[in-house]
């Protein structure tokens, strides 16, 4: 039950969406990160602005050597799509991790990485895969890539009237990809999530979700495996979590034990 | 009597209501009128209400009214049904538990209400209470129970300065003790926390108080376990109303698991001012502050020593336990960690010394009560885990060490039953046999090559047992009585026949999903030879029932139905009477079968409908005897009925992250006659669930300030599905000797015996890779299994 009143537009167009999200609204995807703030009163924005029926937000396609996914694809679209599955197994591998059937059937990657929960799955997904975050606001429509979206706890380089449209993703032959999730046993959000990409030449990428305050790609951990060396510690120079599930002593155990995981699963 | 129904698994009646959305619990219920009432409560877990300002909140249009303590400073608190004195005779320490919290005293745990607004709707109350202004001074704070007594603790009521409610020995005297272990050739000793969990019910408490000043008359629906009782505590204790003027329903209820046995402030407040106010009041708690405000179970922290000789026979067992009672003593609260906890210490064990020690003690948390099993968990966790342990440090096979001291099988017939060292005295046992049968079932020998293959790898298999006694079927009032219950633990019932032979039965037994509208008709319908479809179960309203005492401690069937039995009998009795009159022949040559009485050796018979009507319409009716055919019993049973059982537990632990996956929970129970068993093995499947909870998910976490740091299912972890194996369940049939049904009750066993065994199963798998930890404290998660490996 929300307990306070609010406003509720639906958008049907991106155009319209970023209009109305311009007058002061908060876009309501699948929301089931926003809902239940909601209902606690931890968020209470005075209008929502529903993007979930955009027809321009659908759809999985390929744009030449990119694999471009509508912003309010559900989690359970990506993660049954034949074509994500052929072009980007890595998607499809992470996205059945996400929460449980309910929430895969209406939660959308927009959302997902528009909310930027340190602990959710897209994030390291979207990391280790080079993706680009599309988004269109009142200034027009801008790209921005992964490594910059994130920009600490709960907060990205979106703007207040911006609306993720789609995630472009570069997608090369002979890659090998894996995502490994340790899940927090309650909320099942990753504890430890470690994406890795590893391309045809063996160069990798690597990213990790739940790991510290910001999701992060491990670029010292990178370094060292693309020379030749072991990966060496997880997480330096972070901000490490600590919470009832694990310490941080304990984080970073994790974090290594399921870095060793993938790059065993992608060898 | 025929066997038609009795021991069939027939679908619950019920079901189809609940399953298609169509159960009718409280919050379902709208009256004309009814106001909606929200609290204020405290955020800290110890804090002086320094000043209230009402005048904003008060303000706002649709807000009705705004109750604070000042308004109820004569209204007395809920009370505690059970007393427990110190050992040296004082009386246990009952503090006031106010509805709210006057200005000027404490609040004593987060979410302790200081304020309620009633206003028109659940928005408005929720939007005004955010404007009533409290001014707050924080206090330090004291949520374990073994800070509770260090010296400089915080004080939880300033007039109870060492925090303590009362002290309890219990057992052998401890001199006696002493001397046994003294004699000891190996002491296994464990201290261990038995952890604070949330019951959960999927229904959170809700209650309607409404006043309805044309005939003077109260009702309060709520989501209770015990319609009577509450009625009973309300109008005695708390508000002073007369107890006919009161009629308490309870409709379906979505769960207990105990937390709803209690009187609790919101039921009697939502009366009080449905008075005041001359409108009905609900409340509905939210999940928030059902984690706030049920309250909660266990919380233990222990000390046990077992010793053994050196043959590995038990000499003594020896016990230091500090109980948390919370912040007030809640109804039953006393009775759990004392005559529900102590009194099971002998397990199923000849262990010939007993002495427990228990310090039972005030923090600034919410309540602690009965939670499913309520005591013998706890006694069964102790005794289990010890058991594991000594085999594990003696180098002994710990089904071998169970079987060398295992009380010999007794059917309370021809044997007489059993008489423990800590008081009570078990009805029949045959504890070999369901070890025997769980050893089966794991194929032992096979499984002990498995596990020292998998120790050679990273994912390393541990096996745990756990065999368990309770005590259910709560009782009798002689007996509870002179343990310090304030209550009767009797059951009532009613059997009305109608004219045209259907059956009504009234129960006070109280279902709260254990599926009572099946397996007591099954009973019914059984007893007189009828179709099920002729008989319907009415229970959960103290205007249509006999005083009754409600549902917990797995006491429905055995006490419940025996009461319902008894009404039964009287009925045939009766019928009989009629029958013979009818068919002018003597009683004695009557035969009641197939829902007719026959003459003996002829063909001449009367329909139980039949009789039913010539009781109603007595045109050819024995002289001197009353019309109608409907009969009232209260059954008070002769002791306790003792279901015992064999979990086992097998688990596999991620040497490299401590995670532990649990493969296989075998449960061999014996509850004893069976009337459902599908029933029956739902209730073992949920409890082993919960069971399984507490070792390795559940659990409460406080901090410093005494603020629960995981009151959400984001971070409270609840058992879910995937997290468990099929359980492997198989039964024994020991029949309770001292009721009718000989029935002993399901409805705890599952919680009661799963919690060790999963938990000695992780221990064991370390073992089995050369780590030797005593405990890992519950739940089990990943992060501390790896600790006690790294």
């Amino acid at each position: 039950m929300i307990t306070y009143p609010f406003d509720y537009k639906r958008a049907s167009s991106i155009a319209e969406a970023v209009s109305m999200l311009a007058g002061g609204g908060k876009a309501l995807s699948g929301g089931h990160s926003l809902i239940p703030s909601m209902k606690l009163r931890l968020n209470m924005p005075d209008t929502l602005v529903d993007v979930g029926r955009i027809p321009e937000l659908k759809g999985i396609s390929m744009d030449g050597d990119e694999l471009v996914i509508g912003g309010g694809s559900t989690h359970a679209e990506i993660a049954d799509s034949q074509l994500v599955k052929e072009k980007l197994s890595l998607f499809a591998e992470g996205a059945a991790h996400i929460g449980d059937p309910a929430v895969r059937n209406r939660g959308t990657i927009g959302g997902s990485l528009a909310h930027a929960d340190p602990s959710a799955d897209w994030p390291a997904l979207v990391l280790a895969a080079n993706a680009t975050i599309v988004v269109t606001g009142s200034n027009g429509e801008r790209s921005i890539p992964a490594t910059d979206f994130f920009t600490g706890l709960f907060s990205t380089a979106l703007h207040e009237d911006e609306l993720i449209t789609q995630v472009r993703v570069p997608v090369s032959a002979g890659s090998k990809s894996t995502y490994q999730k340790f899940a927090q046993p309650a909320s099942r959000y990753a504890l430890v999530g470690c994406a890795i990409v590893k391309q045809a030449d063996g160069q990798v990428s690597v990213a990790f979700s739940g790991v510290s305050d910001t999701p992060f790609r491990d670029t010292d951990v990178e370094g060292n495996l693309n020379s030749g060396q072991e990966p060496g510690p997880v997480g330096r120079g972070q901000s490490i979590m600590s919470d009832n599930f694990a310490s941080e002593k304990y984080r970073v155990h994790l974090a290594s034990v399921y870095l060793q995981r993938a790059l065993e699963a992608v060898a | 009597m025929s066997n038609k129904f009795i021991g069939q698994s027939i679908k619950r009646r019920e079901d189809k209501r609940f399953i298609t959305g169509k159960g009718r619990y409280t919050d379902d219920i709208v009256l004309p009128g009814m106001l909606h009432a929200h609290f204020v409560r405290s955020p800290y877990a110890h804090a002086r209400v320094s000043s209230i300002d009402l005048d904003e909140a008060k303000a706002m249009p649709g807000v009705i009214a705004i109750y604070t303590g000042d308004d109820l400073a004569d209204v007395n608190g809920v009370p505690c049904g059970w007393q427990v004195n110190f050992r040296d005779g004082e009386a246990m320490r009952e503090p006031k538990h106010p509805m709210l919290i006057p200005t000027g005293s404490t609040a004593k745990h987060v979410g302790d209400a200081v304020a309620v607004v009633i206003a028109e709707t659940k928005d408005i109350a929720i939007d005004a209470a955010e404007l009533v202004m409290v001014e707050w001074e924080e206090l330090p704070a004291v949520a374990a129970p073994a800070d509770a007594l260090l010296p400089d603790a915080p004080k939880v009521h300033e007039q109870f300065p060492d925090n303590k409610a009362f002290d309890w020995t219990f057992g052998n005297p401890i001199e006696e003790v002493d001397a046994a272990m003294e004699k000891a050739a190996h002491i296994t000793e464990l201290e261990f926390v038995n952890q604070r969990v949330v019951p959960n019910a999927m229904e959170p408490r809700a209650y309607i108080g409404s006043y309805d000043e044309t005939f003077d008359k109260y009702t309060l629906y709520t989501s209770t376990q015990n319609p009577h009782l509450i009625r009973l505590l309300m109008c005695a204790f708390v508000l002073g109303i007369p107890e006919h003027k009161v009629r308490v329903v309870g409709p379906d209820v979505g769960g207990g698991f105990g937390s709803k046995i209690y009187h609790y402030t919101e039921e009697a407040l939502v009366t009080w001012s449905s008075k005041q106010l001359g409108q009905p009041v609900k409340w509905t708690s939210d999940r928030s502050e059902a984690f706030l405000t049920d309250a909660h179970g266990r919380d233990h922290a222990t000390k046990a020593e077992m010793g053994f000789d050196a043959d590995g026979n038990i000499l003594g067992l020896r016990i230091k336990t500090v109980a948390n009672m919370g912040a007030y003593l809640s109804t039953f609260a006393p009775a759990v960690p004392t005559y529900l906890h102590g009194t099971l210490l002998q397990g199923l064990y000849t262990t010939p010394k007993i002495n427990i020690d228990m310090t039972c003690v005030f923090t600034h948390t919410v309540a602690v009560d009965a939670y499913r099993g309520a005591g013998r968990p706890e006694a069964t966790y102790l005794l289990e885990r010890l058991m594991d342990l000594a085999a594990l440090e003696m180098g002994r096979d710990p089904a071998e060490l169970r079987f060398q001291n295992f009380i010999p099988p007794f059917d309370g017939v021809e044997q007489p039953g059993y008489q423990t060292q800590v008081a009570l005295q078990y009805d029949s046992g045959n504890y070999e046999a369901v070890l025997k049968r769980g050893l089966e079932m794991l194929a032992y020998d096979d499984f002990r090559k498995e596990q020292a293959e998998a120790a050679k790898t990273n994912k390393i298999l541990g096996v745990g047992f756990s065999t368990y006694v309770e005590a259910c079927g709560i009782a009798p009032s002689a007996v509870v009585g002179s343990l310090g219950a304030r209550a009767g633990l009797f059951e009532s019932a009613q059997v009305r026949v109608q004219p045209t032979g259907k059956v009504s039965v009234f129960t006070g037994s109280h279902s709260h999903g254990q599926g009572h509208e099946t397996t007591f008709v099954q009973v019914v319908a059984d007893k007189l030879g009828i179709p099920m479809d002729d008989v319907d179960l009415v229970h959960g309203d103290s205007d249509t029932i006999a005083f009754g005492m409600g549902t917990y401690g797995s006491r429905s069937l055995a006490v419940g139905g025996s009461a319902i039995v008894k009404s039964i009998d009287k009925i045939l009795e009766k019928g009989g009477k009629i029958a013979a009159h009818k068919l002018e022949c003597a009683e004695g040559d009557l035969e009641y079968a197939e829902g007719k009485w026959t003459v003996k050796g002829t063909d001449k018979s009367i329909s139980f409908g039949d009789v039913a009507l010539t009781a109603y319409v007595p045109h050819i009716y024995p002289a001197g005897l009353e019309p109608g055919l409907d009969f009232s019993s209260f059954y008070d049973p002769a002791n306790f009925t003792y279901p015992f059982g064999c979990h086992i537990a097998v688990v596999e632990v991620d040497k490299e992250t401590g995670k532990v996956t649990l493969k296989r929970m075998i449960a061999v129970d014996d509850v004893g006659n069976v009337i459902n068993p599908m029933i029956v093995d739902g209730q073992i499947h949920g409890g082993l669930a919960q069971g399984i909870g507490q070792a390795l998910f559940e659990g409460t976490i406080y901090d410093e300030n005494g603020q629960l740091t995981n009151g959400s299912y984001m971070d409270y972890c609840m058992p879910r599905a995937d997290d468990l194996p099929m359980f492997e369940t198989d039964r024994q049939v020991t029949p309770c000797p001292h009721n009718p049904l000989g029935v002993k009750g399901a409805g705890e066993a599952g919680a009661i015996g799963s919690t060790p065994a999963v938990v000695n199963a992780v221990i064991d798998a370390l073992w089995s890779a050369g780590h030797k930890p005593k405990d890992i404290l519950m739940p089990l998660t990943s992060e501390r299994v790896w600790q006690a490996m790294n």
